[in-house]
């Protein structure tokens, strides 16, 4: 057992779990915060995604142990407009997805502030369009195909 | 004394219904809030993980649970030598719907026979997630093998005939239409084959199950609640009221969680011996191994054609597989049926039975993968021709059903692909394979029809109005994104006269009464008759209780002569005249008021069972009842890579009335981006030499991501079908149909290559 | 997951004596990589040494204009960085092109050199994998083989590396800096991956108490790109890839830098297209011509016998964009014209 300490959406949380637990299991069966989704557990669809320090990660392939101190925010340390961008241009059927696309929005749209480039983006370019948020976002997958309301929230919040 | 309101001060209220209102759950789903399956606390919560078998068919021989005994946290490691007893499933007959939901006739862990690579053997319940799994992975097995048939290639000669059943017909005849496809002056005769596809919804399979006493509460991403309660209490030996199954949100079904698969039952057991709240969420390799996909498909299709275009000739045959031990056979020329009026048609689906996981329902069953066939055909008997695809289907329209003559209860095909064909740009399109480019990029344009036949199932529902003016509107269906809970809000606001806020929908519960399953693009339909029937009671309990009053301006009204506006009841040949819910209420002295469609009790259940199957039967009988629409897609293909890119959509679906513009757009675009997956990329990988998946992960099986996904344009008709409850068709399916089919299309003209093997990768363009 | 000791390093000298003196221990960085094959019980490591806390974050440019990165460095910061993206294109382009952004945020530059295979019969603990469990056959050659190496494949192991980052490295000439208790050394990034031979289950020339502490990279001055074909338009493992650098002078190759992905066990790096190539016409018949020499010694099978004829004509591709400078018309996949 390994006691650590994390701050999760602004509350210093204490945690008491094996080294082997990961941050996903340590939020949704120890915490109780299950707004955060399980989707694959292994890296390949982002329900999972929370941001530590401000960044978009996959929590279930970091284990808790590895964030000591660190600052995690998830879906239900949000409060931001695109939550509302969301609902309006229905981002979202079943909704289990929408965790995980609404912190990688928040990540991303962070990440492209700071100057970060995607696969997408041309020399010299610095615009958010669609193309640039369909493959920043292309981490975060989506039965329902949802797609195109994710994007068109995601673009009149980045407006 | 009356309250009677006075001419109408405010502009009449817009109606709900056809109006894009946002979801009533979105705050809860964009703030982490909903709860679905696995989410459920309890405080002395167990977690239960999975042993699958590793091989296709066999025995098992041994089974050591001594290592995952030892692990930490390990409560139990359940086994066909320790487990409780289970009933078996019950056999499906179309005599009680509820048996559809047995998924397979294997008992588990009541069993040593092994019918399938991933047929669970085991279950390990532990005190934390962690250790459940460790345990499992620790479950040593061995095995007696039997030969096994695994390798569906090299079945297609032994498949047998499909038989016909009420959900379809295996095989269909008129003419001879191999004689005139021989002599046909046009013909094509092609050989289509598509593979295994797997739902793929981001929630994996989850139940939470616990026991008090005899009573089993079950929470469940559940397509089918109370089918899967009546499932799980015959199983258990207990009564149907014993159990409660849960299911408020359903995080993505596609049709997969419309069964009873292995996970459930076991979390079920697994609770009740260890007498724990226990958890399990499958794996995403557990659900690739425990809940079945999409059968693969080897299809002929064969049209021959005059000069003119008119066919004389169509064919469509298939043989998918279903497991031995469970699985649905597929209607998988469904669409050949009813959309072209050749003279001679034949249509026979074939099946094998193998040793692999039954197959299940999947998004639009049989048609999805049926009408990339056809629809590819058409697409290559028009290049034949030299005709404009669109202008041949047009050519070959019927203005019955081909087959029997039936009356089409909506069919507004042509309207369909004249309206995509303007606001698409067909007509920029030229027609030569490999004409059009973008810079670098070969440009193609394709079109395809997209069919799915309509039913409906029976549903109780109950609504009740509130002297304030509130309605609940209460039935057990299920919510996996279509948007339910809103659209039944929307129906029930207008039918009652308040505002759609004022509406709430308790769905989700089997404690509610008894809803359809969400299948077969049904369940709006299904609950919308009854909740109209249960408004139209409503409203005449109400002006019963107005009509009690002598000096209601309702009296000696009758219901028809009334409407329902502005929160209260109105006579129509006074507009003025009428008085609101609250007055009507509060002055006889009743809190609220109550109406009901159907019955729960035992008779009122087969009493609906029999209203459905009339009205299944008769609907049959008298309508070809479908939604349809034209699919226009473009592509780009790398000409030096063969990697293609969907760059454009349109969708122009004739779905009847639209309830809700926002939702049904978005879940007829889901039908599309799946389409897309299917055409271009997804195929479940199952090791011939040993029938095991072996691409079970969403790193392995690719689905559509966002740069996959170009904007899809959706129109819709909007016109009401007569035969349907307020005029609407279900959208579930309709959409992924003909998607393949336009994609495919697409590709030939932008590269001249045709293939007629799903997906359409880039390795089949060099 | 099996149970393991949890020790997070505080410095370098630390990590290595830990390493050192456990008995089957591994150091985990973003864990993108090792946490998924510990759940799959592929590693079952009895102490893992977290390294995430290790001061080997920095990029620095080397004094004759190379750029030394730290192997923590994450994959997201490395693609962003100024240094790489003006002077290393096909770097950046090579670690945006892999994975998610997600993952990228997470992975390291010293674990993305150490990624294992995706093969999925290596992932499934009920298939035969000489490279799990070695001596137990290979069901990839008879199965399921689509992204299935091509190139220097033995009879024991047809997998393949899946990193982007190290084809461009390949391309790059780079070094990969280690340290263990016995003090740093040096080793070329050619040098670094194995081919499977009779051993694929040997996948580089660490020593297994050997930590990655930095790759340097080498000047380069030509024009450069990295070119990734996939089943998807974003988040999937290369087919093949092929990072290139290429300088024309008067209209003849005078620099040239060519390595494959997806198509080997290691970035594959193209030494007999680049000797076909220099001092040739920079024309698509030299291009093609290279690309033949190079994929001449190809073995296809069933499924994956397409990546041959892929690898040359992206290759080609590839070149040919370099050559006419044509780039930024959306022709490299990415649909941004769609």
């Amino acid at each position: 057992m390994v006691t650590l300490r994390m701050r999760v959406n602004g509350v210093t949380r204490s945690l008491e779990l094996e080294p082997w637990v990961s941050l996903l299991d340590a939020l949704r069966e120890r915490l109780g915060l299950t707004g955060t989704k399980k989707g694959c557990d292994q890296g390949a669809c982002g329900a999972c995604t929370v941001l530590v320090d401000g960044e978009r990660i996959n929590s279930c392939l970091a284990l808790a142990v590895q964030y000591e101190d660190r600052d995690i925010t998830t879906i239900e340390g949000v409060t931001h407009p695109i939550q509302q961008a969301f609902i309006e241009h229905d981002g979202f059927q079943c909704g289990y997805c929408t965790s995980g696309q609404i912190c990688s929005a928040i990540g991303m749209l962070a990440e492209h502030g700071a100057g970060m480039p995607s696969a997408v983006t041309e020399p010299g370019a610095s615009g958010l369009s669609e193309a640039e948020i369909r493959e920043r976002m292309s981490g975060n997958l989506c039965r329902c195909g949802a797609y195109n309301g994710i994007v068109d929230a995601i673009k009149e919040v980045a407006r | 004394m009356s309250t009677t309101t006075t001419e109408t001060k405010s502009p009449p209220r817009e109606r709900a219904v056809g109006r894009g209102i946002d979801r009533v759950d979105g705050p809860e789903k964009t703030t982490g809030k909903a709860r679905f399956a696995a989410e459920f606390p309890y405080p002395d919560l167990a977690y239960a993980a999975l042993v699958h078998a590793t091989v296709a068919r066999g025995r098992i021989t041994g089974i050591d649970v001594k290592a995952a005994e030892a692990v930490t946290g390990v409560l139990s490691v359940l086994t066909h030598l320790n487990a409780p007893v289970l009933k078996p499933a019950p056999a499906r007959s179309m005599l009680d719907l509820s048996t559809m939901v047995s998924a397979t006739s294997v008992n588990y862990l009541n069993t040593d026979e092994v019918h399938w690579d991933g047929q669970p053997v085991a279950v390990v319940v532990a005190e934390s997630l962690e250790a459940a799994q460790r345990g499992a992975g620790l479950v040593e097995v061995t095995y007696q093998e039997f030969p096994a048939v695994v390798d569906f290639a090299a079945e297609e000669a032994n498949a047998k005939p499909q038989p016909n059943s009420m959900l379809g017909a295996g095989s269909a005849k008129k003419g001879d239409a191999e004689a005139a496809l021989a002599v046909a002056p046009v013909s094509v005769d092609l050989r289509f084959t598509t593979p295994p596809h797997n739902h793929n919804a981001i929630e994996p399979h989850a139940t939470t199950a616990v026991w008090d006493g005899d009573r089993l509460t079950v929470h469940e991403g559940s397509q089918a609640i109370s089918w899967m309660r009546k499932h799980l209490a015959y199983r258990f030996g207990i009564p149907e009221r014993n159990v409660r199954m849960t299911s408020p949100y359903v995080g993505g079904g596609f049709g997969g969680k419309g069964s009873v698969w292995p996970g459930t039952i076991l979390t079920a057991l697994a609770a009740r011996a260890t007498g724990r709240a226990v958890r399990m969420m499958l794996t995403r390799e557990g659900v690739y191994r425990t809940v079945g996909g999409r059968t693969p498909s080897i299809q002929r299709v064969a049209l021959g054609a005059g000069q003119d275009g008119r066919l004389t000739a169509l064919i469509q045959t298939s043989v998918t597989r279903t497991g031995k031990v469970g699985g649905n056979s597929e209607s998988v020329a469904e669409a050949a049926r009813h959309l072209y009026d050749a003279e001679n048609i034949l249509i026979q689906q074939n099946l094998v039975e193998m040793d692999l996981l039954p197959n299940t329902f999947m998004r639009a069953p049989g048609v999805a993968i049926g009408t990339f066939a056809l629809e590819a055909a058409i697409d290559e008997l028009a290049g034949e021709l030299g005709v404009d695809p669109i202008e041949l289907r047009m050519r070959n329209e019927p203005a019955r059903s081909p087959l029997d003559g039936k009356r089409f209860a909506h069919r507004m095909l042509r309207e369909a692909y004249a309206l995509g064909a303007e606001r698409f740009g067909w007509a920029e399109r030229t027609p030569e394979p490999g004409s059009m480019r973008d810079g670098r990029w070969l440009v193609g344009m394709g079109v395809a029809t997209a069919y799915h036949s309509s039913v409906q199932f029976t549903a109780n529902v109950t609504v009740r109005l509130s002297a304030d003016g509130t309605v609940v509107v209460r039935c057990g269906f299920q919510e996996m994104g279509m948007g339910g809970a809103t659209v039944q809000a929307q129906i029930a606001a207008d039918e009652l006269g308040v505002p759609f806020e004022a509406v709430r929908v308790e769905y989700g519960d089997s404690d509610l009464p008894t809803g359809p399953m969400a299948g077969g693009s049904a369940q709006t339909a299904s609950i919308a008759a009854s909740l109209l029937s249960a408004c139209e009671k409503l409203k005449g309990s109400v002006l019963a209780l107005a009509r009690r009053s002598g000096d209601s301006p309702l009296r000696g009204q009758r219901l028809a002569a009334v409407e329902a506006r502005d929160g209260g009841l109105y006579r129509r040949d006074r507009p003025g005249a009428g008085e609101s819910y609250e007055a009507i209420l509060s002055r006889a002295g009743r809190p609220s008021v109550e109406a009901a469609i159907g019955s729960e009790s035992g008779l009122g259940a087969l009493a609906g069972q029999v209203r459905f199957m009339a009205k299944f039967i008769n609907d049959q009988r008298r309508w070809v009842k479908a939604a349809s629409g034209a699919q226009f897609c473009e592509v780009r293909v790398d000409p030096d890579t063969g990697e293609v890119r969907v760059s454009r959509w349109l969708g122009v679906f004739d779905v009847g009335r639209v309830i809700n513009a926002k939702t049904a757009a978005s879940q007829l675009r889901g039908g599309i981006v799946m389409g897309i997956g299917m055409a271009l990329s997804e195929e479940t990988l199952v090791d011939p030499r040993n029938g095991r998946v072996m691409n079970p992960g969403l790193g392995d099986y690719h689905i559509p991501v966002h740069a996959d996904v170009p904007p899809i344009d959706i129109l819709y008709l909007d016109e009401p079908d007569p035969t349907m409850p307020l005029g609407l068709i279900g959208i579930g399916e309709v959409s992924i149909t003909g998607v393949a089919g336009a994609i495919a299309n697409a590709v030939h003209h932008a590269t001249g290559k045709r293939v007629r093997d799903l997906p359409i990768t880039l390795d089949k363009l060099l | 997951m099996k149970p393991f000791a949890y020790v997070s390093a505080p410095d370098v000298a630390t990590a290595v004596r830990t390493i050192a003196t456990e008995p089957n221990a591994k150091f985990l960085g973003g864990g993108t990589n090792l946490v998924d094959l510990m759940r799959e019980d592929i590693e079952q490591p009895d102490t893992v040494v977290d390294i995430t806390r290790l001061p080997l974050t920095e990029i620095e440019e080397l004094p004759g204009g190379g750029v030394r990165v730290g192997a923590l460095v994450r994959n997201s910061h490395l693609a962003a960085h100024r240094l790489i993206r003006t002077r290393y294109p096909l770097l950046s382009q090579a670690l945006l092109a892999g994975a998610s952004a997600q993952l990228r945020n997470m992975a390291t530059v010293g674990g993305n050199l150490l990624q294992r295979t995706r093969c999925p019969y290596f992932y499934d603990g009920a298939s035969a994998c000489n490279k799990r469990v070695p001596g137990s056959g290979c069901d990839a050659i008879g199965g399921f083989n689509r992204n299935h190496a091509i190139l220097g494949t033995s009879d024991d192991c047809i997998a393949t590396h899946p990193s982007d980052m190290c084809v461009a490295l390949a391309a790059l000439d780079a070094t990969v800096e280690v340290e263990s208790v016995r003090g740093l050394r040096r080793v070329p990034l050619a040098d670094f991956h194995r081919l499977p031979g009779g051993t694929p289950h040997l996948e580089t020339t660490l020593e297994p108490d050997e930590l990655v502490t930095a790759i340097e990279v080498p000047e380069l001055t030509a024009p450069s790109s990295y070119r990734k074909v996939r089943d998807r338009a974003s988040y999937a493992f290369a087919l093949v890839s092929v990072a290139a650098a290429l300088e024309v002078t008067d209209g003849v190759v005078s620099d040239v830098r060519l390595a494959l992905g997806g198509v080997a066990a290691k970035p594959w790096r193209a030494r007999q297209a680049e000797s076909v190539l220099l001092g040739t016409p920079a024309t698509e018949e030299s291009f093609r011509r290279a690309a033949e020499a190079e994929l001449e010694p190809a073995v296809g099978r069933p499924d994956n016998a397409f990546k041959i004829e892929l690898a040359q004509r992206t290759i080609v591709a590839t070149l040919r964009r370099l050559s006419d400078g044509s780039f930024g018309d959306g022709s490299f996949g990415d649909g941004s014209r769609a």
